[in-house]
């Protein structure tokens, strides 16, 4: 592992109090360089607070964090090298889109014109050759986002921190931008870790995703690891919705295990899984339903909503209410039809034993 | 670790010199005069420390050069957390072995029975510090600022640390220890032992607390007069102020916009004019008296002076403050309020008693609060209309510079002062904090107040429209009066006194300043434009710490700034001659003294402005600068600064037209050397020179009115430019706080 090698990030058992509140309990994680790694969770779950450790615009309260190998728990802010893009972009209102940028650099002890010029070529890096001269009100929303990624870019930092980049930005423009972020980042293979609480937007972009809940990793992985395979109901809810539904493993082996909800059994990727009663995560749209009075796992629809490119049911069983999204719109189930309730074969998995 | 090498390197050097070559005491021809360089070093006055530890006997003083060793001991040591241990010990012993040596050693040996007897006595004693001692002081200071960054506090942001160490400091030297030593001179003999019989005799003094007027038996008390005539001052002013305010927003009063000039006059008028303007009107050789004596043949009366004028003068000169005050309580009851009060059936009158009013309250107590203190702090106005009936402030002034000179009364009285207006101001604090309901919220709120009932509309004309034609008569005869001859004697008009205070001659071919009033105002024109920007500086650098950095006692930090403002003129006055007359520091009559004076007097108002300018700034603009590799001296300087430019302006012009303006503080630190403009009039006033009074007052308002008048022009013209250019909130944000 190449935690010495410039770019990587570890923290060391950090601990974050503010007054009584203990914001982040023992965090302990390691960054490989030249990966964006996403964190991931509910508001309040620490992540900013995290990212902002990282940056040093908050101090821990114990443990280490190293950037590139070096120690720079107590180093402020404008002595790390990483740089940062803000939630609300913090672009200075009184400069130009050029000043800007070449703000960092100038700070850096670069002569203006040398910053300058390196401003322009930032600017060029994110489509905005020849903006410079405009002051940020006079720039787009996506614009006002790219000025903001070229200000943190140009310095050259070790590691690139992304605060909910996109959350200013309109639906449509946010999945353009997420995409020209992620290609600018493999493109020049920087670090780069990128604060979200929307799991589509990290799914899309991260090599590595780290989910955080009440100050603690709740769990990290690829990101299909995460979608696929989530360890716990929490993760399975919130990577996609899940329906968690109680179950019996009745049988073990070939990495995959068989389980059984009422009368129904189904083949899921096993694990570790053991025989015993547990708990089954099931996306929305891996049930499947077929209008009929008797079934092996059956229940009755209890509230339909038709959304044009797909149906959402609620169904009422034995095991609970299921949420299920069903993209047979050319046949609507109406309430109080009784329906047979089927699994597919990918989206269901075991979160405990 | 280069940089915090640096900083520290230059910091040691610094201290190194205040030790090795500056004067350590302070100089008797002032240090910028530079006579001193005659006798340097050998002669004990003008010698650095090293040779008054070395050679004239002043041994102690080692001490610092040891600590200021350690520091230097400790830049060599890598472990950051250790060096900066020991950096911070080295800095905060540093400045407290300076402190105690300074208070502890006087002009003839120890200050203190004790270290006498600990010690033994000393074959000299010393000056008070001079270059050397200040710049050692402030080094240690910033030693002890950098060690505390570098164990990570305020996140290693040595500039915020630093920014904090001094401010405290400051304020500890400039408002608690002469305040404290005011205190402590209550109960001490000329001598300085201890002796508590001045305290005893002075606070169960007759004259002071005395019911008398109550029980019939003669003259009230000063302290219980001063509280009367506040508690009058403070409800004729409230009323009249809501009254103010009612017309201007819910009448269709036509001349709306000169009330709101009205609010400009109190800041650019100097206290005591207003008193002045009415002896003209009412005195014995007065306009309306001679009218009225000659209609009806009564005897000119002398009841102006006394209680009864005072309280005149000074409901003329805080009604306007009251009024701005009261506006924005009045604006700020939510129309949407009123009108859900209309649809529940109740009609004009009972929707304005028993839902304005009420949301009024908190306001209302508020200003009568703000009347309370300005009363009870006011000195201008007594000391021309108070005649034998003194207050409390003018009491003070007259126990130390009047024949009787009784520091020790003084003393007292000041405290008799300071807990009144302190009360006032804690009551204000806690008593009316989170009490206010009329919230402006920034959004848009539609509907509109609603129109006063009819009956309470003509009571409140009836209050509204004479009082302030009678207010515009007493500024008129403040113009008019500077062109009469010699007022109530000989009416006709001259030039004559304007040109005894502002004439100019040639002599020897450059221009001479022949008028007796240049003195007095060049020094107050380079006083005030020293302070102001000072001033600002201080005032705005502590908003940014209070509103951007968070601190273990911030609050008490900030709570404390603003309780300088409400410390009486008159007590800072005195206390001021109290402390600083004597070593360690000793600034009575120097230009320091004043600009001292007015930079922590006038503060708290930039505190303010720039805690709500500030307030409307994202903090992440900051945070992104911090992360564009900026410390937050840059930070301050490139991104904070520029977008404060109205806030800096309004800071700028208030702190300048003050400096102008005070008398209270002022009258007690003026020197001959050093004489500022208002007491130079209160002078001509005690001497009978009306008119050369009058006529250098109204040269003062003028000027400022040009002043203000230039700063607004500039202010002006950057906002246009700001819509025209700049982000939409960000000037939005900015044209709320101007």
């Amino acid at each position: 592992m190449s935690i010495e090698a410039p770019g990587s990030v570890v923290f060391r058992n950090v601990r974050k109090d503010f007054g009584s509140f203990t914001a982040i309990h023992d965090l302990s994680l390691t960054i490989e360089p030249g990966t964006l790694v996403t964190l991931l969770g509910p508001s309040g779950c620490g992540k900013t607070t995290t990212l902002r450790m990282l940056a040093g615009l908050e101090h821990p309260t114990a443990g280490k964090i190293l950037i590139g190998g070096k120690d720079v728990t107590m180093l402020p802010a404008n002595e790390r090298d990483v740089s940062m893009v803000f939630q609300s972009y913090a672009l200075f209102p009184h400069m130009t889109a050029l000043d800007n940028v070449a703000y960092g650099l100038e700070s850096s002890g670069l002569k203006r014109k040398e910053a300058r010029e390196r401003a322009e070529e930032g600017l060029t890096l994110v489509g905005l050759g020849g903006m410079g001269k405009r002051l940020p009100a006079e720039l787009s929303g996506g614009q006002q986002q790219r000025v903001a990624v070229a200000r943190a870019l140009v310095l050259e930092p070790q590691v690139l921190l992304l605060d909910e980049p996109l959350s200013n930005l309109d639906a449509r423009l946010r999945r353009r931008v997420r995409t020209e972020i992620r290609e600018l980042q493999q493109r020049l293979g920087f670090t780069a870790v990128y604060v979200t609480h929307d799991q589509d937007e990290a799914l899309a972009v991260s090599d590595r995703i780290i989910v955080m809940k009440d100050g603690v990793i709740a769990q990290q992985g690829a990101p299909r690891e995460l979608y696929e395979a989530p360890t716990s109901a929490f993760i399975a809810d919130f990577m996609g919705e899940a329906n968690v539904v109680a179950c019996d493993v009745i049988d073990v082996g070939n990495g995959a295990a068989t389980i059984r909800v009422e009368a129904l059994t189904h083949s899921v990727p096993g694990r570790d899984a053991r025989p015993g009663p547990a708990k089954l995560a099931v996306r929305p749209n891996a049930i499947t339903l077929e209008p009929s009075a008797e079934g092996a796992f059956s229940g009755q629809i209890t509230h339909a909503a038709y959304l044009g490119d797909h149906v959402e049911y609620e169904v009422k069983t034995a095991a609970g209410t299921l949420f299920v999204v069903d993209p047979a719109v050319e046949r609507p189930l109406t309430p109080a039809t009784r329906v047979a309730i089927g699994f597919k074969e990918r989206g269901v998995a075991i979160i405990s034993s | 670790m280069e940089h915090r090498n640096r900083r520290l390197d230059i910091v040691l050097l610094l201290g190194a010199v205040a030790f090795l070559i500056l004067p350590w005491y302070r100089i008797d021809g002032g240090f910028y005069g530079f006579s001193w360089l005659a006798n340097f070093p050998g002669d004990p006055a003008v010698s650095p420390a090293i040779l008054q530890t070395t050679m004239h006997g002043r041994p102690w003083l080692g001490i610092a050069a040891l600590l200021l060793g350690l520091a230097l001991a400790a830049r060599f040591i890598g472990d950051p957390m250790r060096r900066g241990t020991l950096l911070a010990w080295a800095g905060a012993l540093g400045v407290v072995f300076l402190t105690v040596q300074g208070l502890a050693v006087g002009f003839s040996g120890w200050t203190w029975a004790i270290s006498e007897t600990l010690f033994g006595a000393l074959a000299d004693g010393q000056p008070s510090m001079g270059a050397g001692a200040v710049l050692l002081a402030l080094a240690f200071a910033l030693i002890f600022s950098f060690g505390l960054a570098e164990r990570g506090v305020m996140r290693g942001d040595a500039f915020v640390v630093s920014a904090i160490a001094l401010l405290i400091f400051l304020v500890a030297v400039f408002v608690f220890y002469p305040v404290g030593s005011m205190l402590v001179g209550a109960f001490q003999d000329f001598d300085g032992s201890f002796n508590p019989d001045g305290f005893t005799r002075n606070i169960s003094d007759p004259s002071i607390w005395s019911i008398g007027c109550l029980t019939g038996g003669g003259r009230c008390g000063v302290a219980l007069r001063t509280f009367w005539l506040a508690v009058m001052t403070a409800g004729a002013s409230t009323l009249l102020g809501l009254a103010f305010a009612l017309v201007a927003t819910r009448t269709g009063f036509r001349y709306k916009k000169g009330l709101r000039l009205l609010t400009v006059l109190p800041i650019i008028t100097p206290p005591f004019v207003v008193g002045l303007a009415l002896t003209l009107l009412f005195g014995r050789s007065g306009v309306a008296t001679q009218a009225i004596s000659e209609l009806f043949g009564i005897e000119p009366g002398r009841w102006l002076y006394g209680l009864t004028g005072i309280w005149i003068a000074q409901v003329l000169s805080f009604t306007p403050i009251s009024f701005l005050v009261l506006i924005g309580v009045v604006e700020g009851v939510s129309p949407s309020m009123e009108e859900a009060s209309q649809t529940l059936r109740a009609d004009r009158w009972r929707t304005f008693w028993h839902v304005s009013l009420p949301l009024m309250k908190p306001g209302l107590a508020n200003a009568f609060l703000i009347g309370f203190i300005e009363s009870m702090a006011d000195f201008g106005n007594p000391l021309v209309l108070g005649g034998s009936h003194g207050v409390l402030s003018t009491e003070i002034f007259f126990a130390v510079v009047g024949s009787q000179n009784d520091p020790s009364r003084a003393a007292v009285l000041a405290i008799i002062l300071l807990c009144f207006t302190l009360s006032a101001f804690l009551a204000q604090r806690f008593w009316l904090s989170g009490k206010n309901f009329a919230t402006v919220t920034g959004k848009g709120d539609s509907g509109a107040h609603i129109a006063l009932p009819r009956s309470l509309s003509i009571g409140v004309y009836a209050l509204v429209i004479p009082w302030a034609i009678f207010t515009v008569v007493v500024y008129a005869m403040i113009l008019v009066g500077g062109f009469v001859k010699t007022w109530g004697l000989d009416n006709s008009l001259t030039l004559q006194h304007y040109k005894r205070a502002f004439s100019i001659g040639t002599r020897d071919g450059s221009i001479a300043w022949t008028g007796v009033a240049w003195n007095s105002f060049w020094t107050t024109m380079e006083i005030a434009l020293i302070s102001a920007p000072i001033t600002a500086a201080v005032g705005l650098l502590t908003a940014y710490l209070i509103v951007r950095q968070k601190f273990a006692g911030r609050s008490v930090f900030e709570f404390a700034l603003m309780m300088s403002f409400a410390i009486p003129g008159t007590v800072i006055g005195i206390s001021y001659i109290m402390a600083f007359n004597l070593p360690p520091l000793e600034m009575t009559g120097t230009a320091m003294i004043l600009i001292a004076c007015f930079v922590f007097r006038n503060m708290p108002v930039g505190v303010r402005g720039g805690v709500a300018a500030m307030s409307q700034l994202d903090k992440s603009l900051d945070e992104a600068s911090l992360t564009l590799r900026a410390d937050s001296f840059r930070t301050i300087r490139k991104v904070i600064l520029p977008l404060l430019r109205p806030a800096i302006t309004a800071a700028l012009v208030y702190s300048f037209v003050r400096a102008i303006t005070s008398i209270s503080a002022v009258i007690f630190l003026v020197s001959a050397e050093y004489n500022m403009a208002t007491s130079y009039i209160v002078g001509l006033v005690e001497n009978g020179e009306y008119g050369v009074a009058i006529a250098y007052s109204s040269m003062l308002i003028l000027v400022m009115l040009v002043v203000i008048a230039g700063f607004q022009l500039l202010v002006g013209e950057r906002r246009l430019r700001r819509e025209n250019r700049i982000a939409l909130p960000v000037s939005l944000h900015e044209e709320k706080t101007v």
